[in-house]
């Protein structure tokens, strides 16, 4: 019973479609929604370094970090983008954003 | 054996923590099932060898993302009932295509693992004899030099973003102005008057 590839890929697999379920499910909780869009990309992650170990090549880790950058810039910005929005309307929910339409 | 004990174990808690966060009722219990999930997702990554993106895990999403995600729960005054209002009429659609996304992912899995594929070249092999951070290091500061720049300057970007978004000077707030204070001198402040007896003073 040797683990390949194929077990990592199938994980990450399944945290990725939990990611996009996650983001129909809370529909209105734009907090939960990020941190979806969070596991969408550790699920990501887990695909790059599972790739990079199988296959001999140490670029995926590489990328794999540029990729935890730009996840964690990109959760910087979402927050505070929430925090003003808050701010402004006293609720988070997602459905009925209209306000940024210029 | 115990490797796949262990890759078993991983799995399984990132997959139900995974389900946890999405599903949970109380965001706050959502960030700790995101962190569990981070957690578990470093030890499969360590599983295979990656020790510094594992560490970096641990440090970047448990250490920074999560407890900005907890800050930003506990901050804001939501009512979270409400919230999940929308959760029973969006279930059927969201599971129909969430299972269509996984049946495409695992055919491309299935269609990629029926032979194996053998790199004619590889970027940067990886070498028995250096260790993982060492390797990464040597790889990072050289071949992808103005990548790793690129990739601090989106960070600083990020930060004056956050910075700039959340910043404001609220109105009708006391606080302490030092250089007024300073520049204050007594003939500005008092006043000798003599007023007439029975008079008093005007201010």
């Amino acid at each position: 019973m040797t683990i390949g590839l194929v077990h990592y890929l199938v994980v990450a697999a399944i945290l990725f479609t939990m990611g996009v379920l996650g983001i129909f499910l809370n529909r209105k909780n734009l907090i939960v929604i990020l941190m979806a869009i969070e596991l969408i990309l550790l699920a990501v992650n887990i695909n790059l370094v599972a790739f990079s170990a199988f296959l001999n090549d140490l670029v995926g880790q590489v990328f794999a970090m540029f990729v935890l950058t730009v996840a964690a810039g990109e959760s910087a910005i979402g927050l505070a983008i929430l925090v003003i929005y808050f701010r402004g309307r006293g609720t988070i929910a997602v459905d009925d954003v209209n306000r940024m339409k210029g | 054996m115990i490797q796949a004990l262990a890759f078993y174990l991983f799995a399984f808690v990132v997959v139900l923590s995974g389900a946890m966060t999405i599903a949970s009722r109380n965001p706050v219990h959502s960030v700790m099932w995101l962190i569990l999930a981070f957690f578990n997702a470093a030890g499969l990554m360590i599983l295979v060898g990656a020790e510094f993106i594992a560490m970096l895990l641990v440090i970047v999403y448990v250490g920074a993302v999560a407890v900005l995600f907890l800050f930003v729960v506990m901050m804001l005054d939501i009512d979270f009932t409400e919230m999940r209002a929308g959760v029973a009429r969006y279930f059927g659609i969201g599971l129909a295509l969430a299972v269509a996304l996984a049946a495409e992912v695992m055919i491309a899995v299935g269609a990629w693992s029926t032979g194996p594929i053998q790199l004619a070249r590889r970027a940067a092999p990886i070498s028995d004899t250096v260790p993982n951070i060492q390797a990464i290091g040597n790889l990072l500061y050289t071949r992808y030099l103005f990548v790793f720049e690129v990739a601090g300057l989106v960070l600083l970007v990020a930060m004056i973003g956050a910075i700039v978004l959340t910043h404001r000077q609220r109105g009708g707030v006391k606080t302490q102005n030092i250089s007024r204070q300073n520049a204050r001198r007594p003939q500005d402040a008092t006043r000798n008057t003599s007023p007439v007896v029975g008079q008093g003073v005007e201010l």
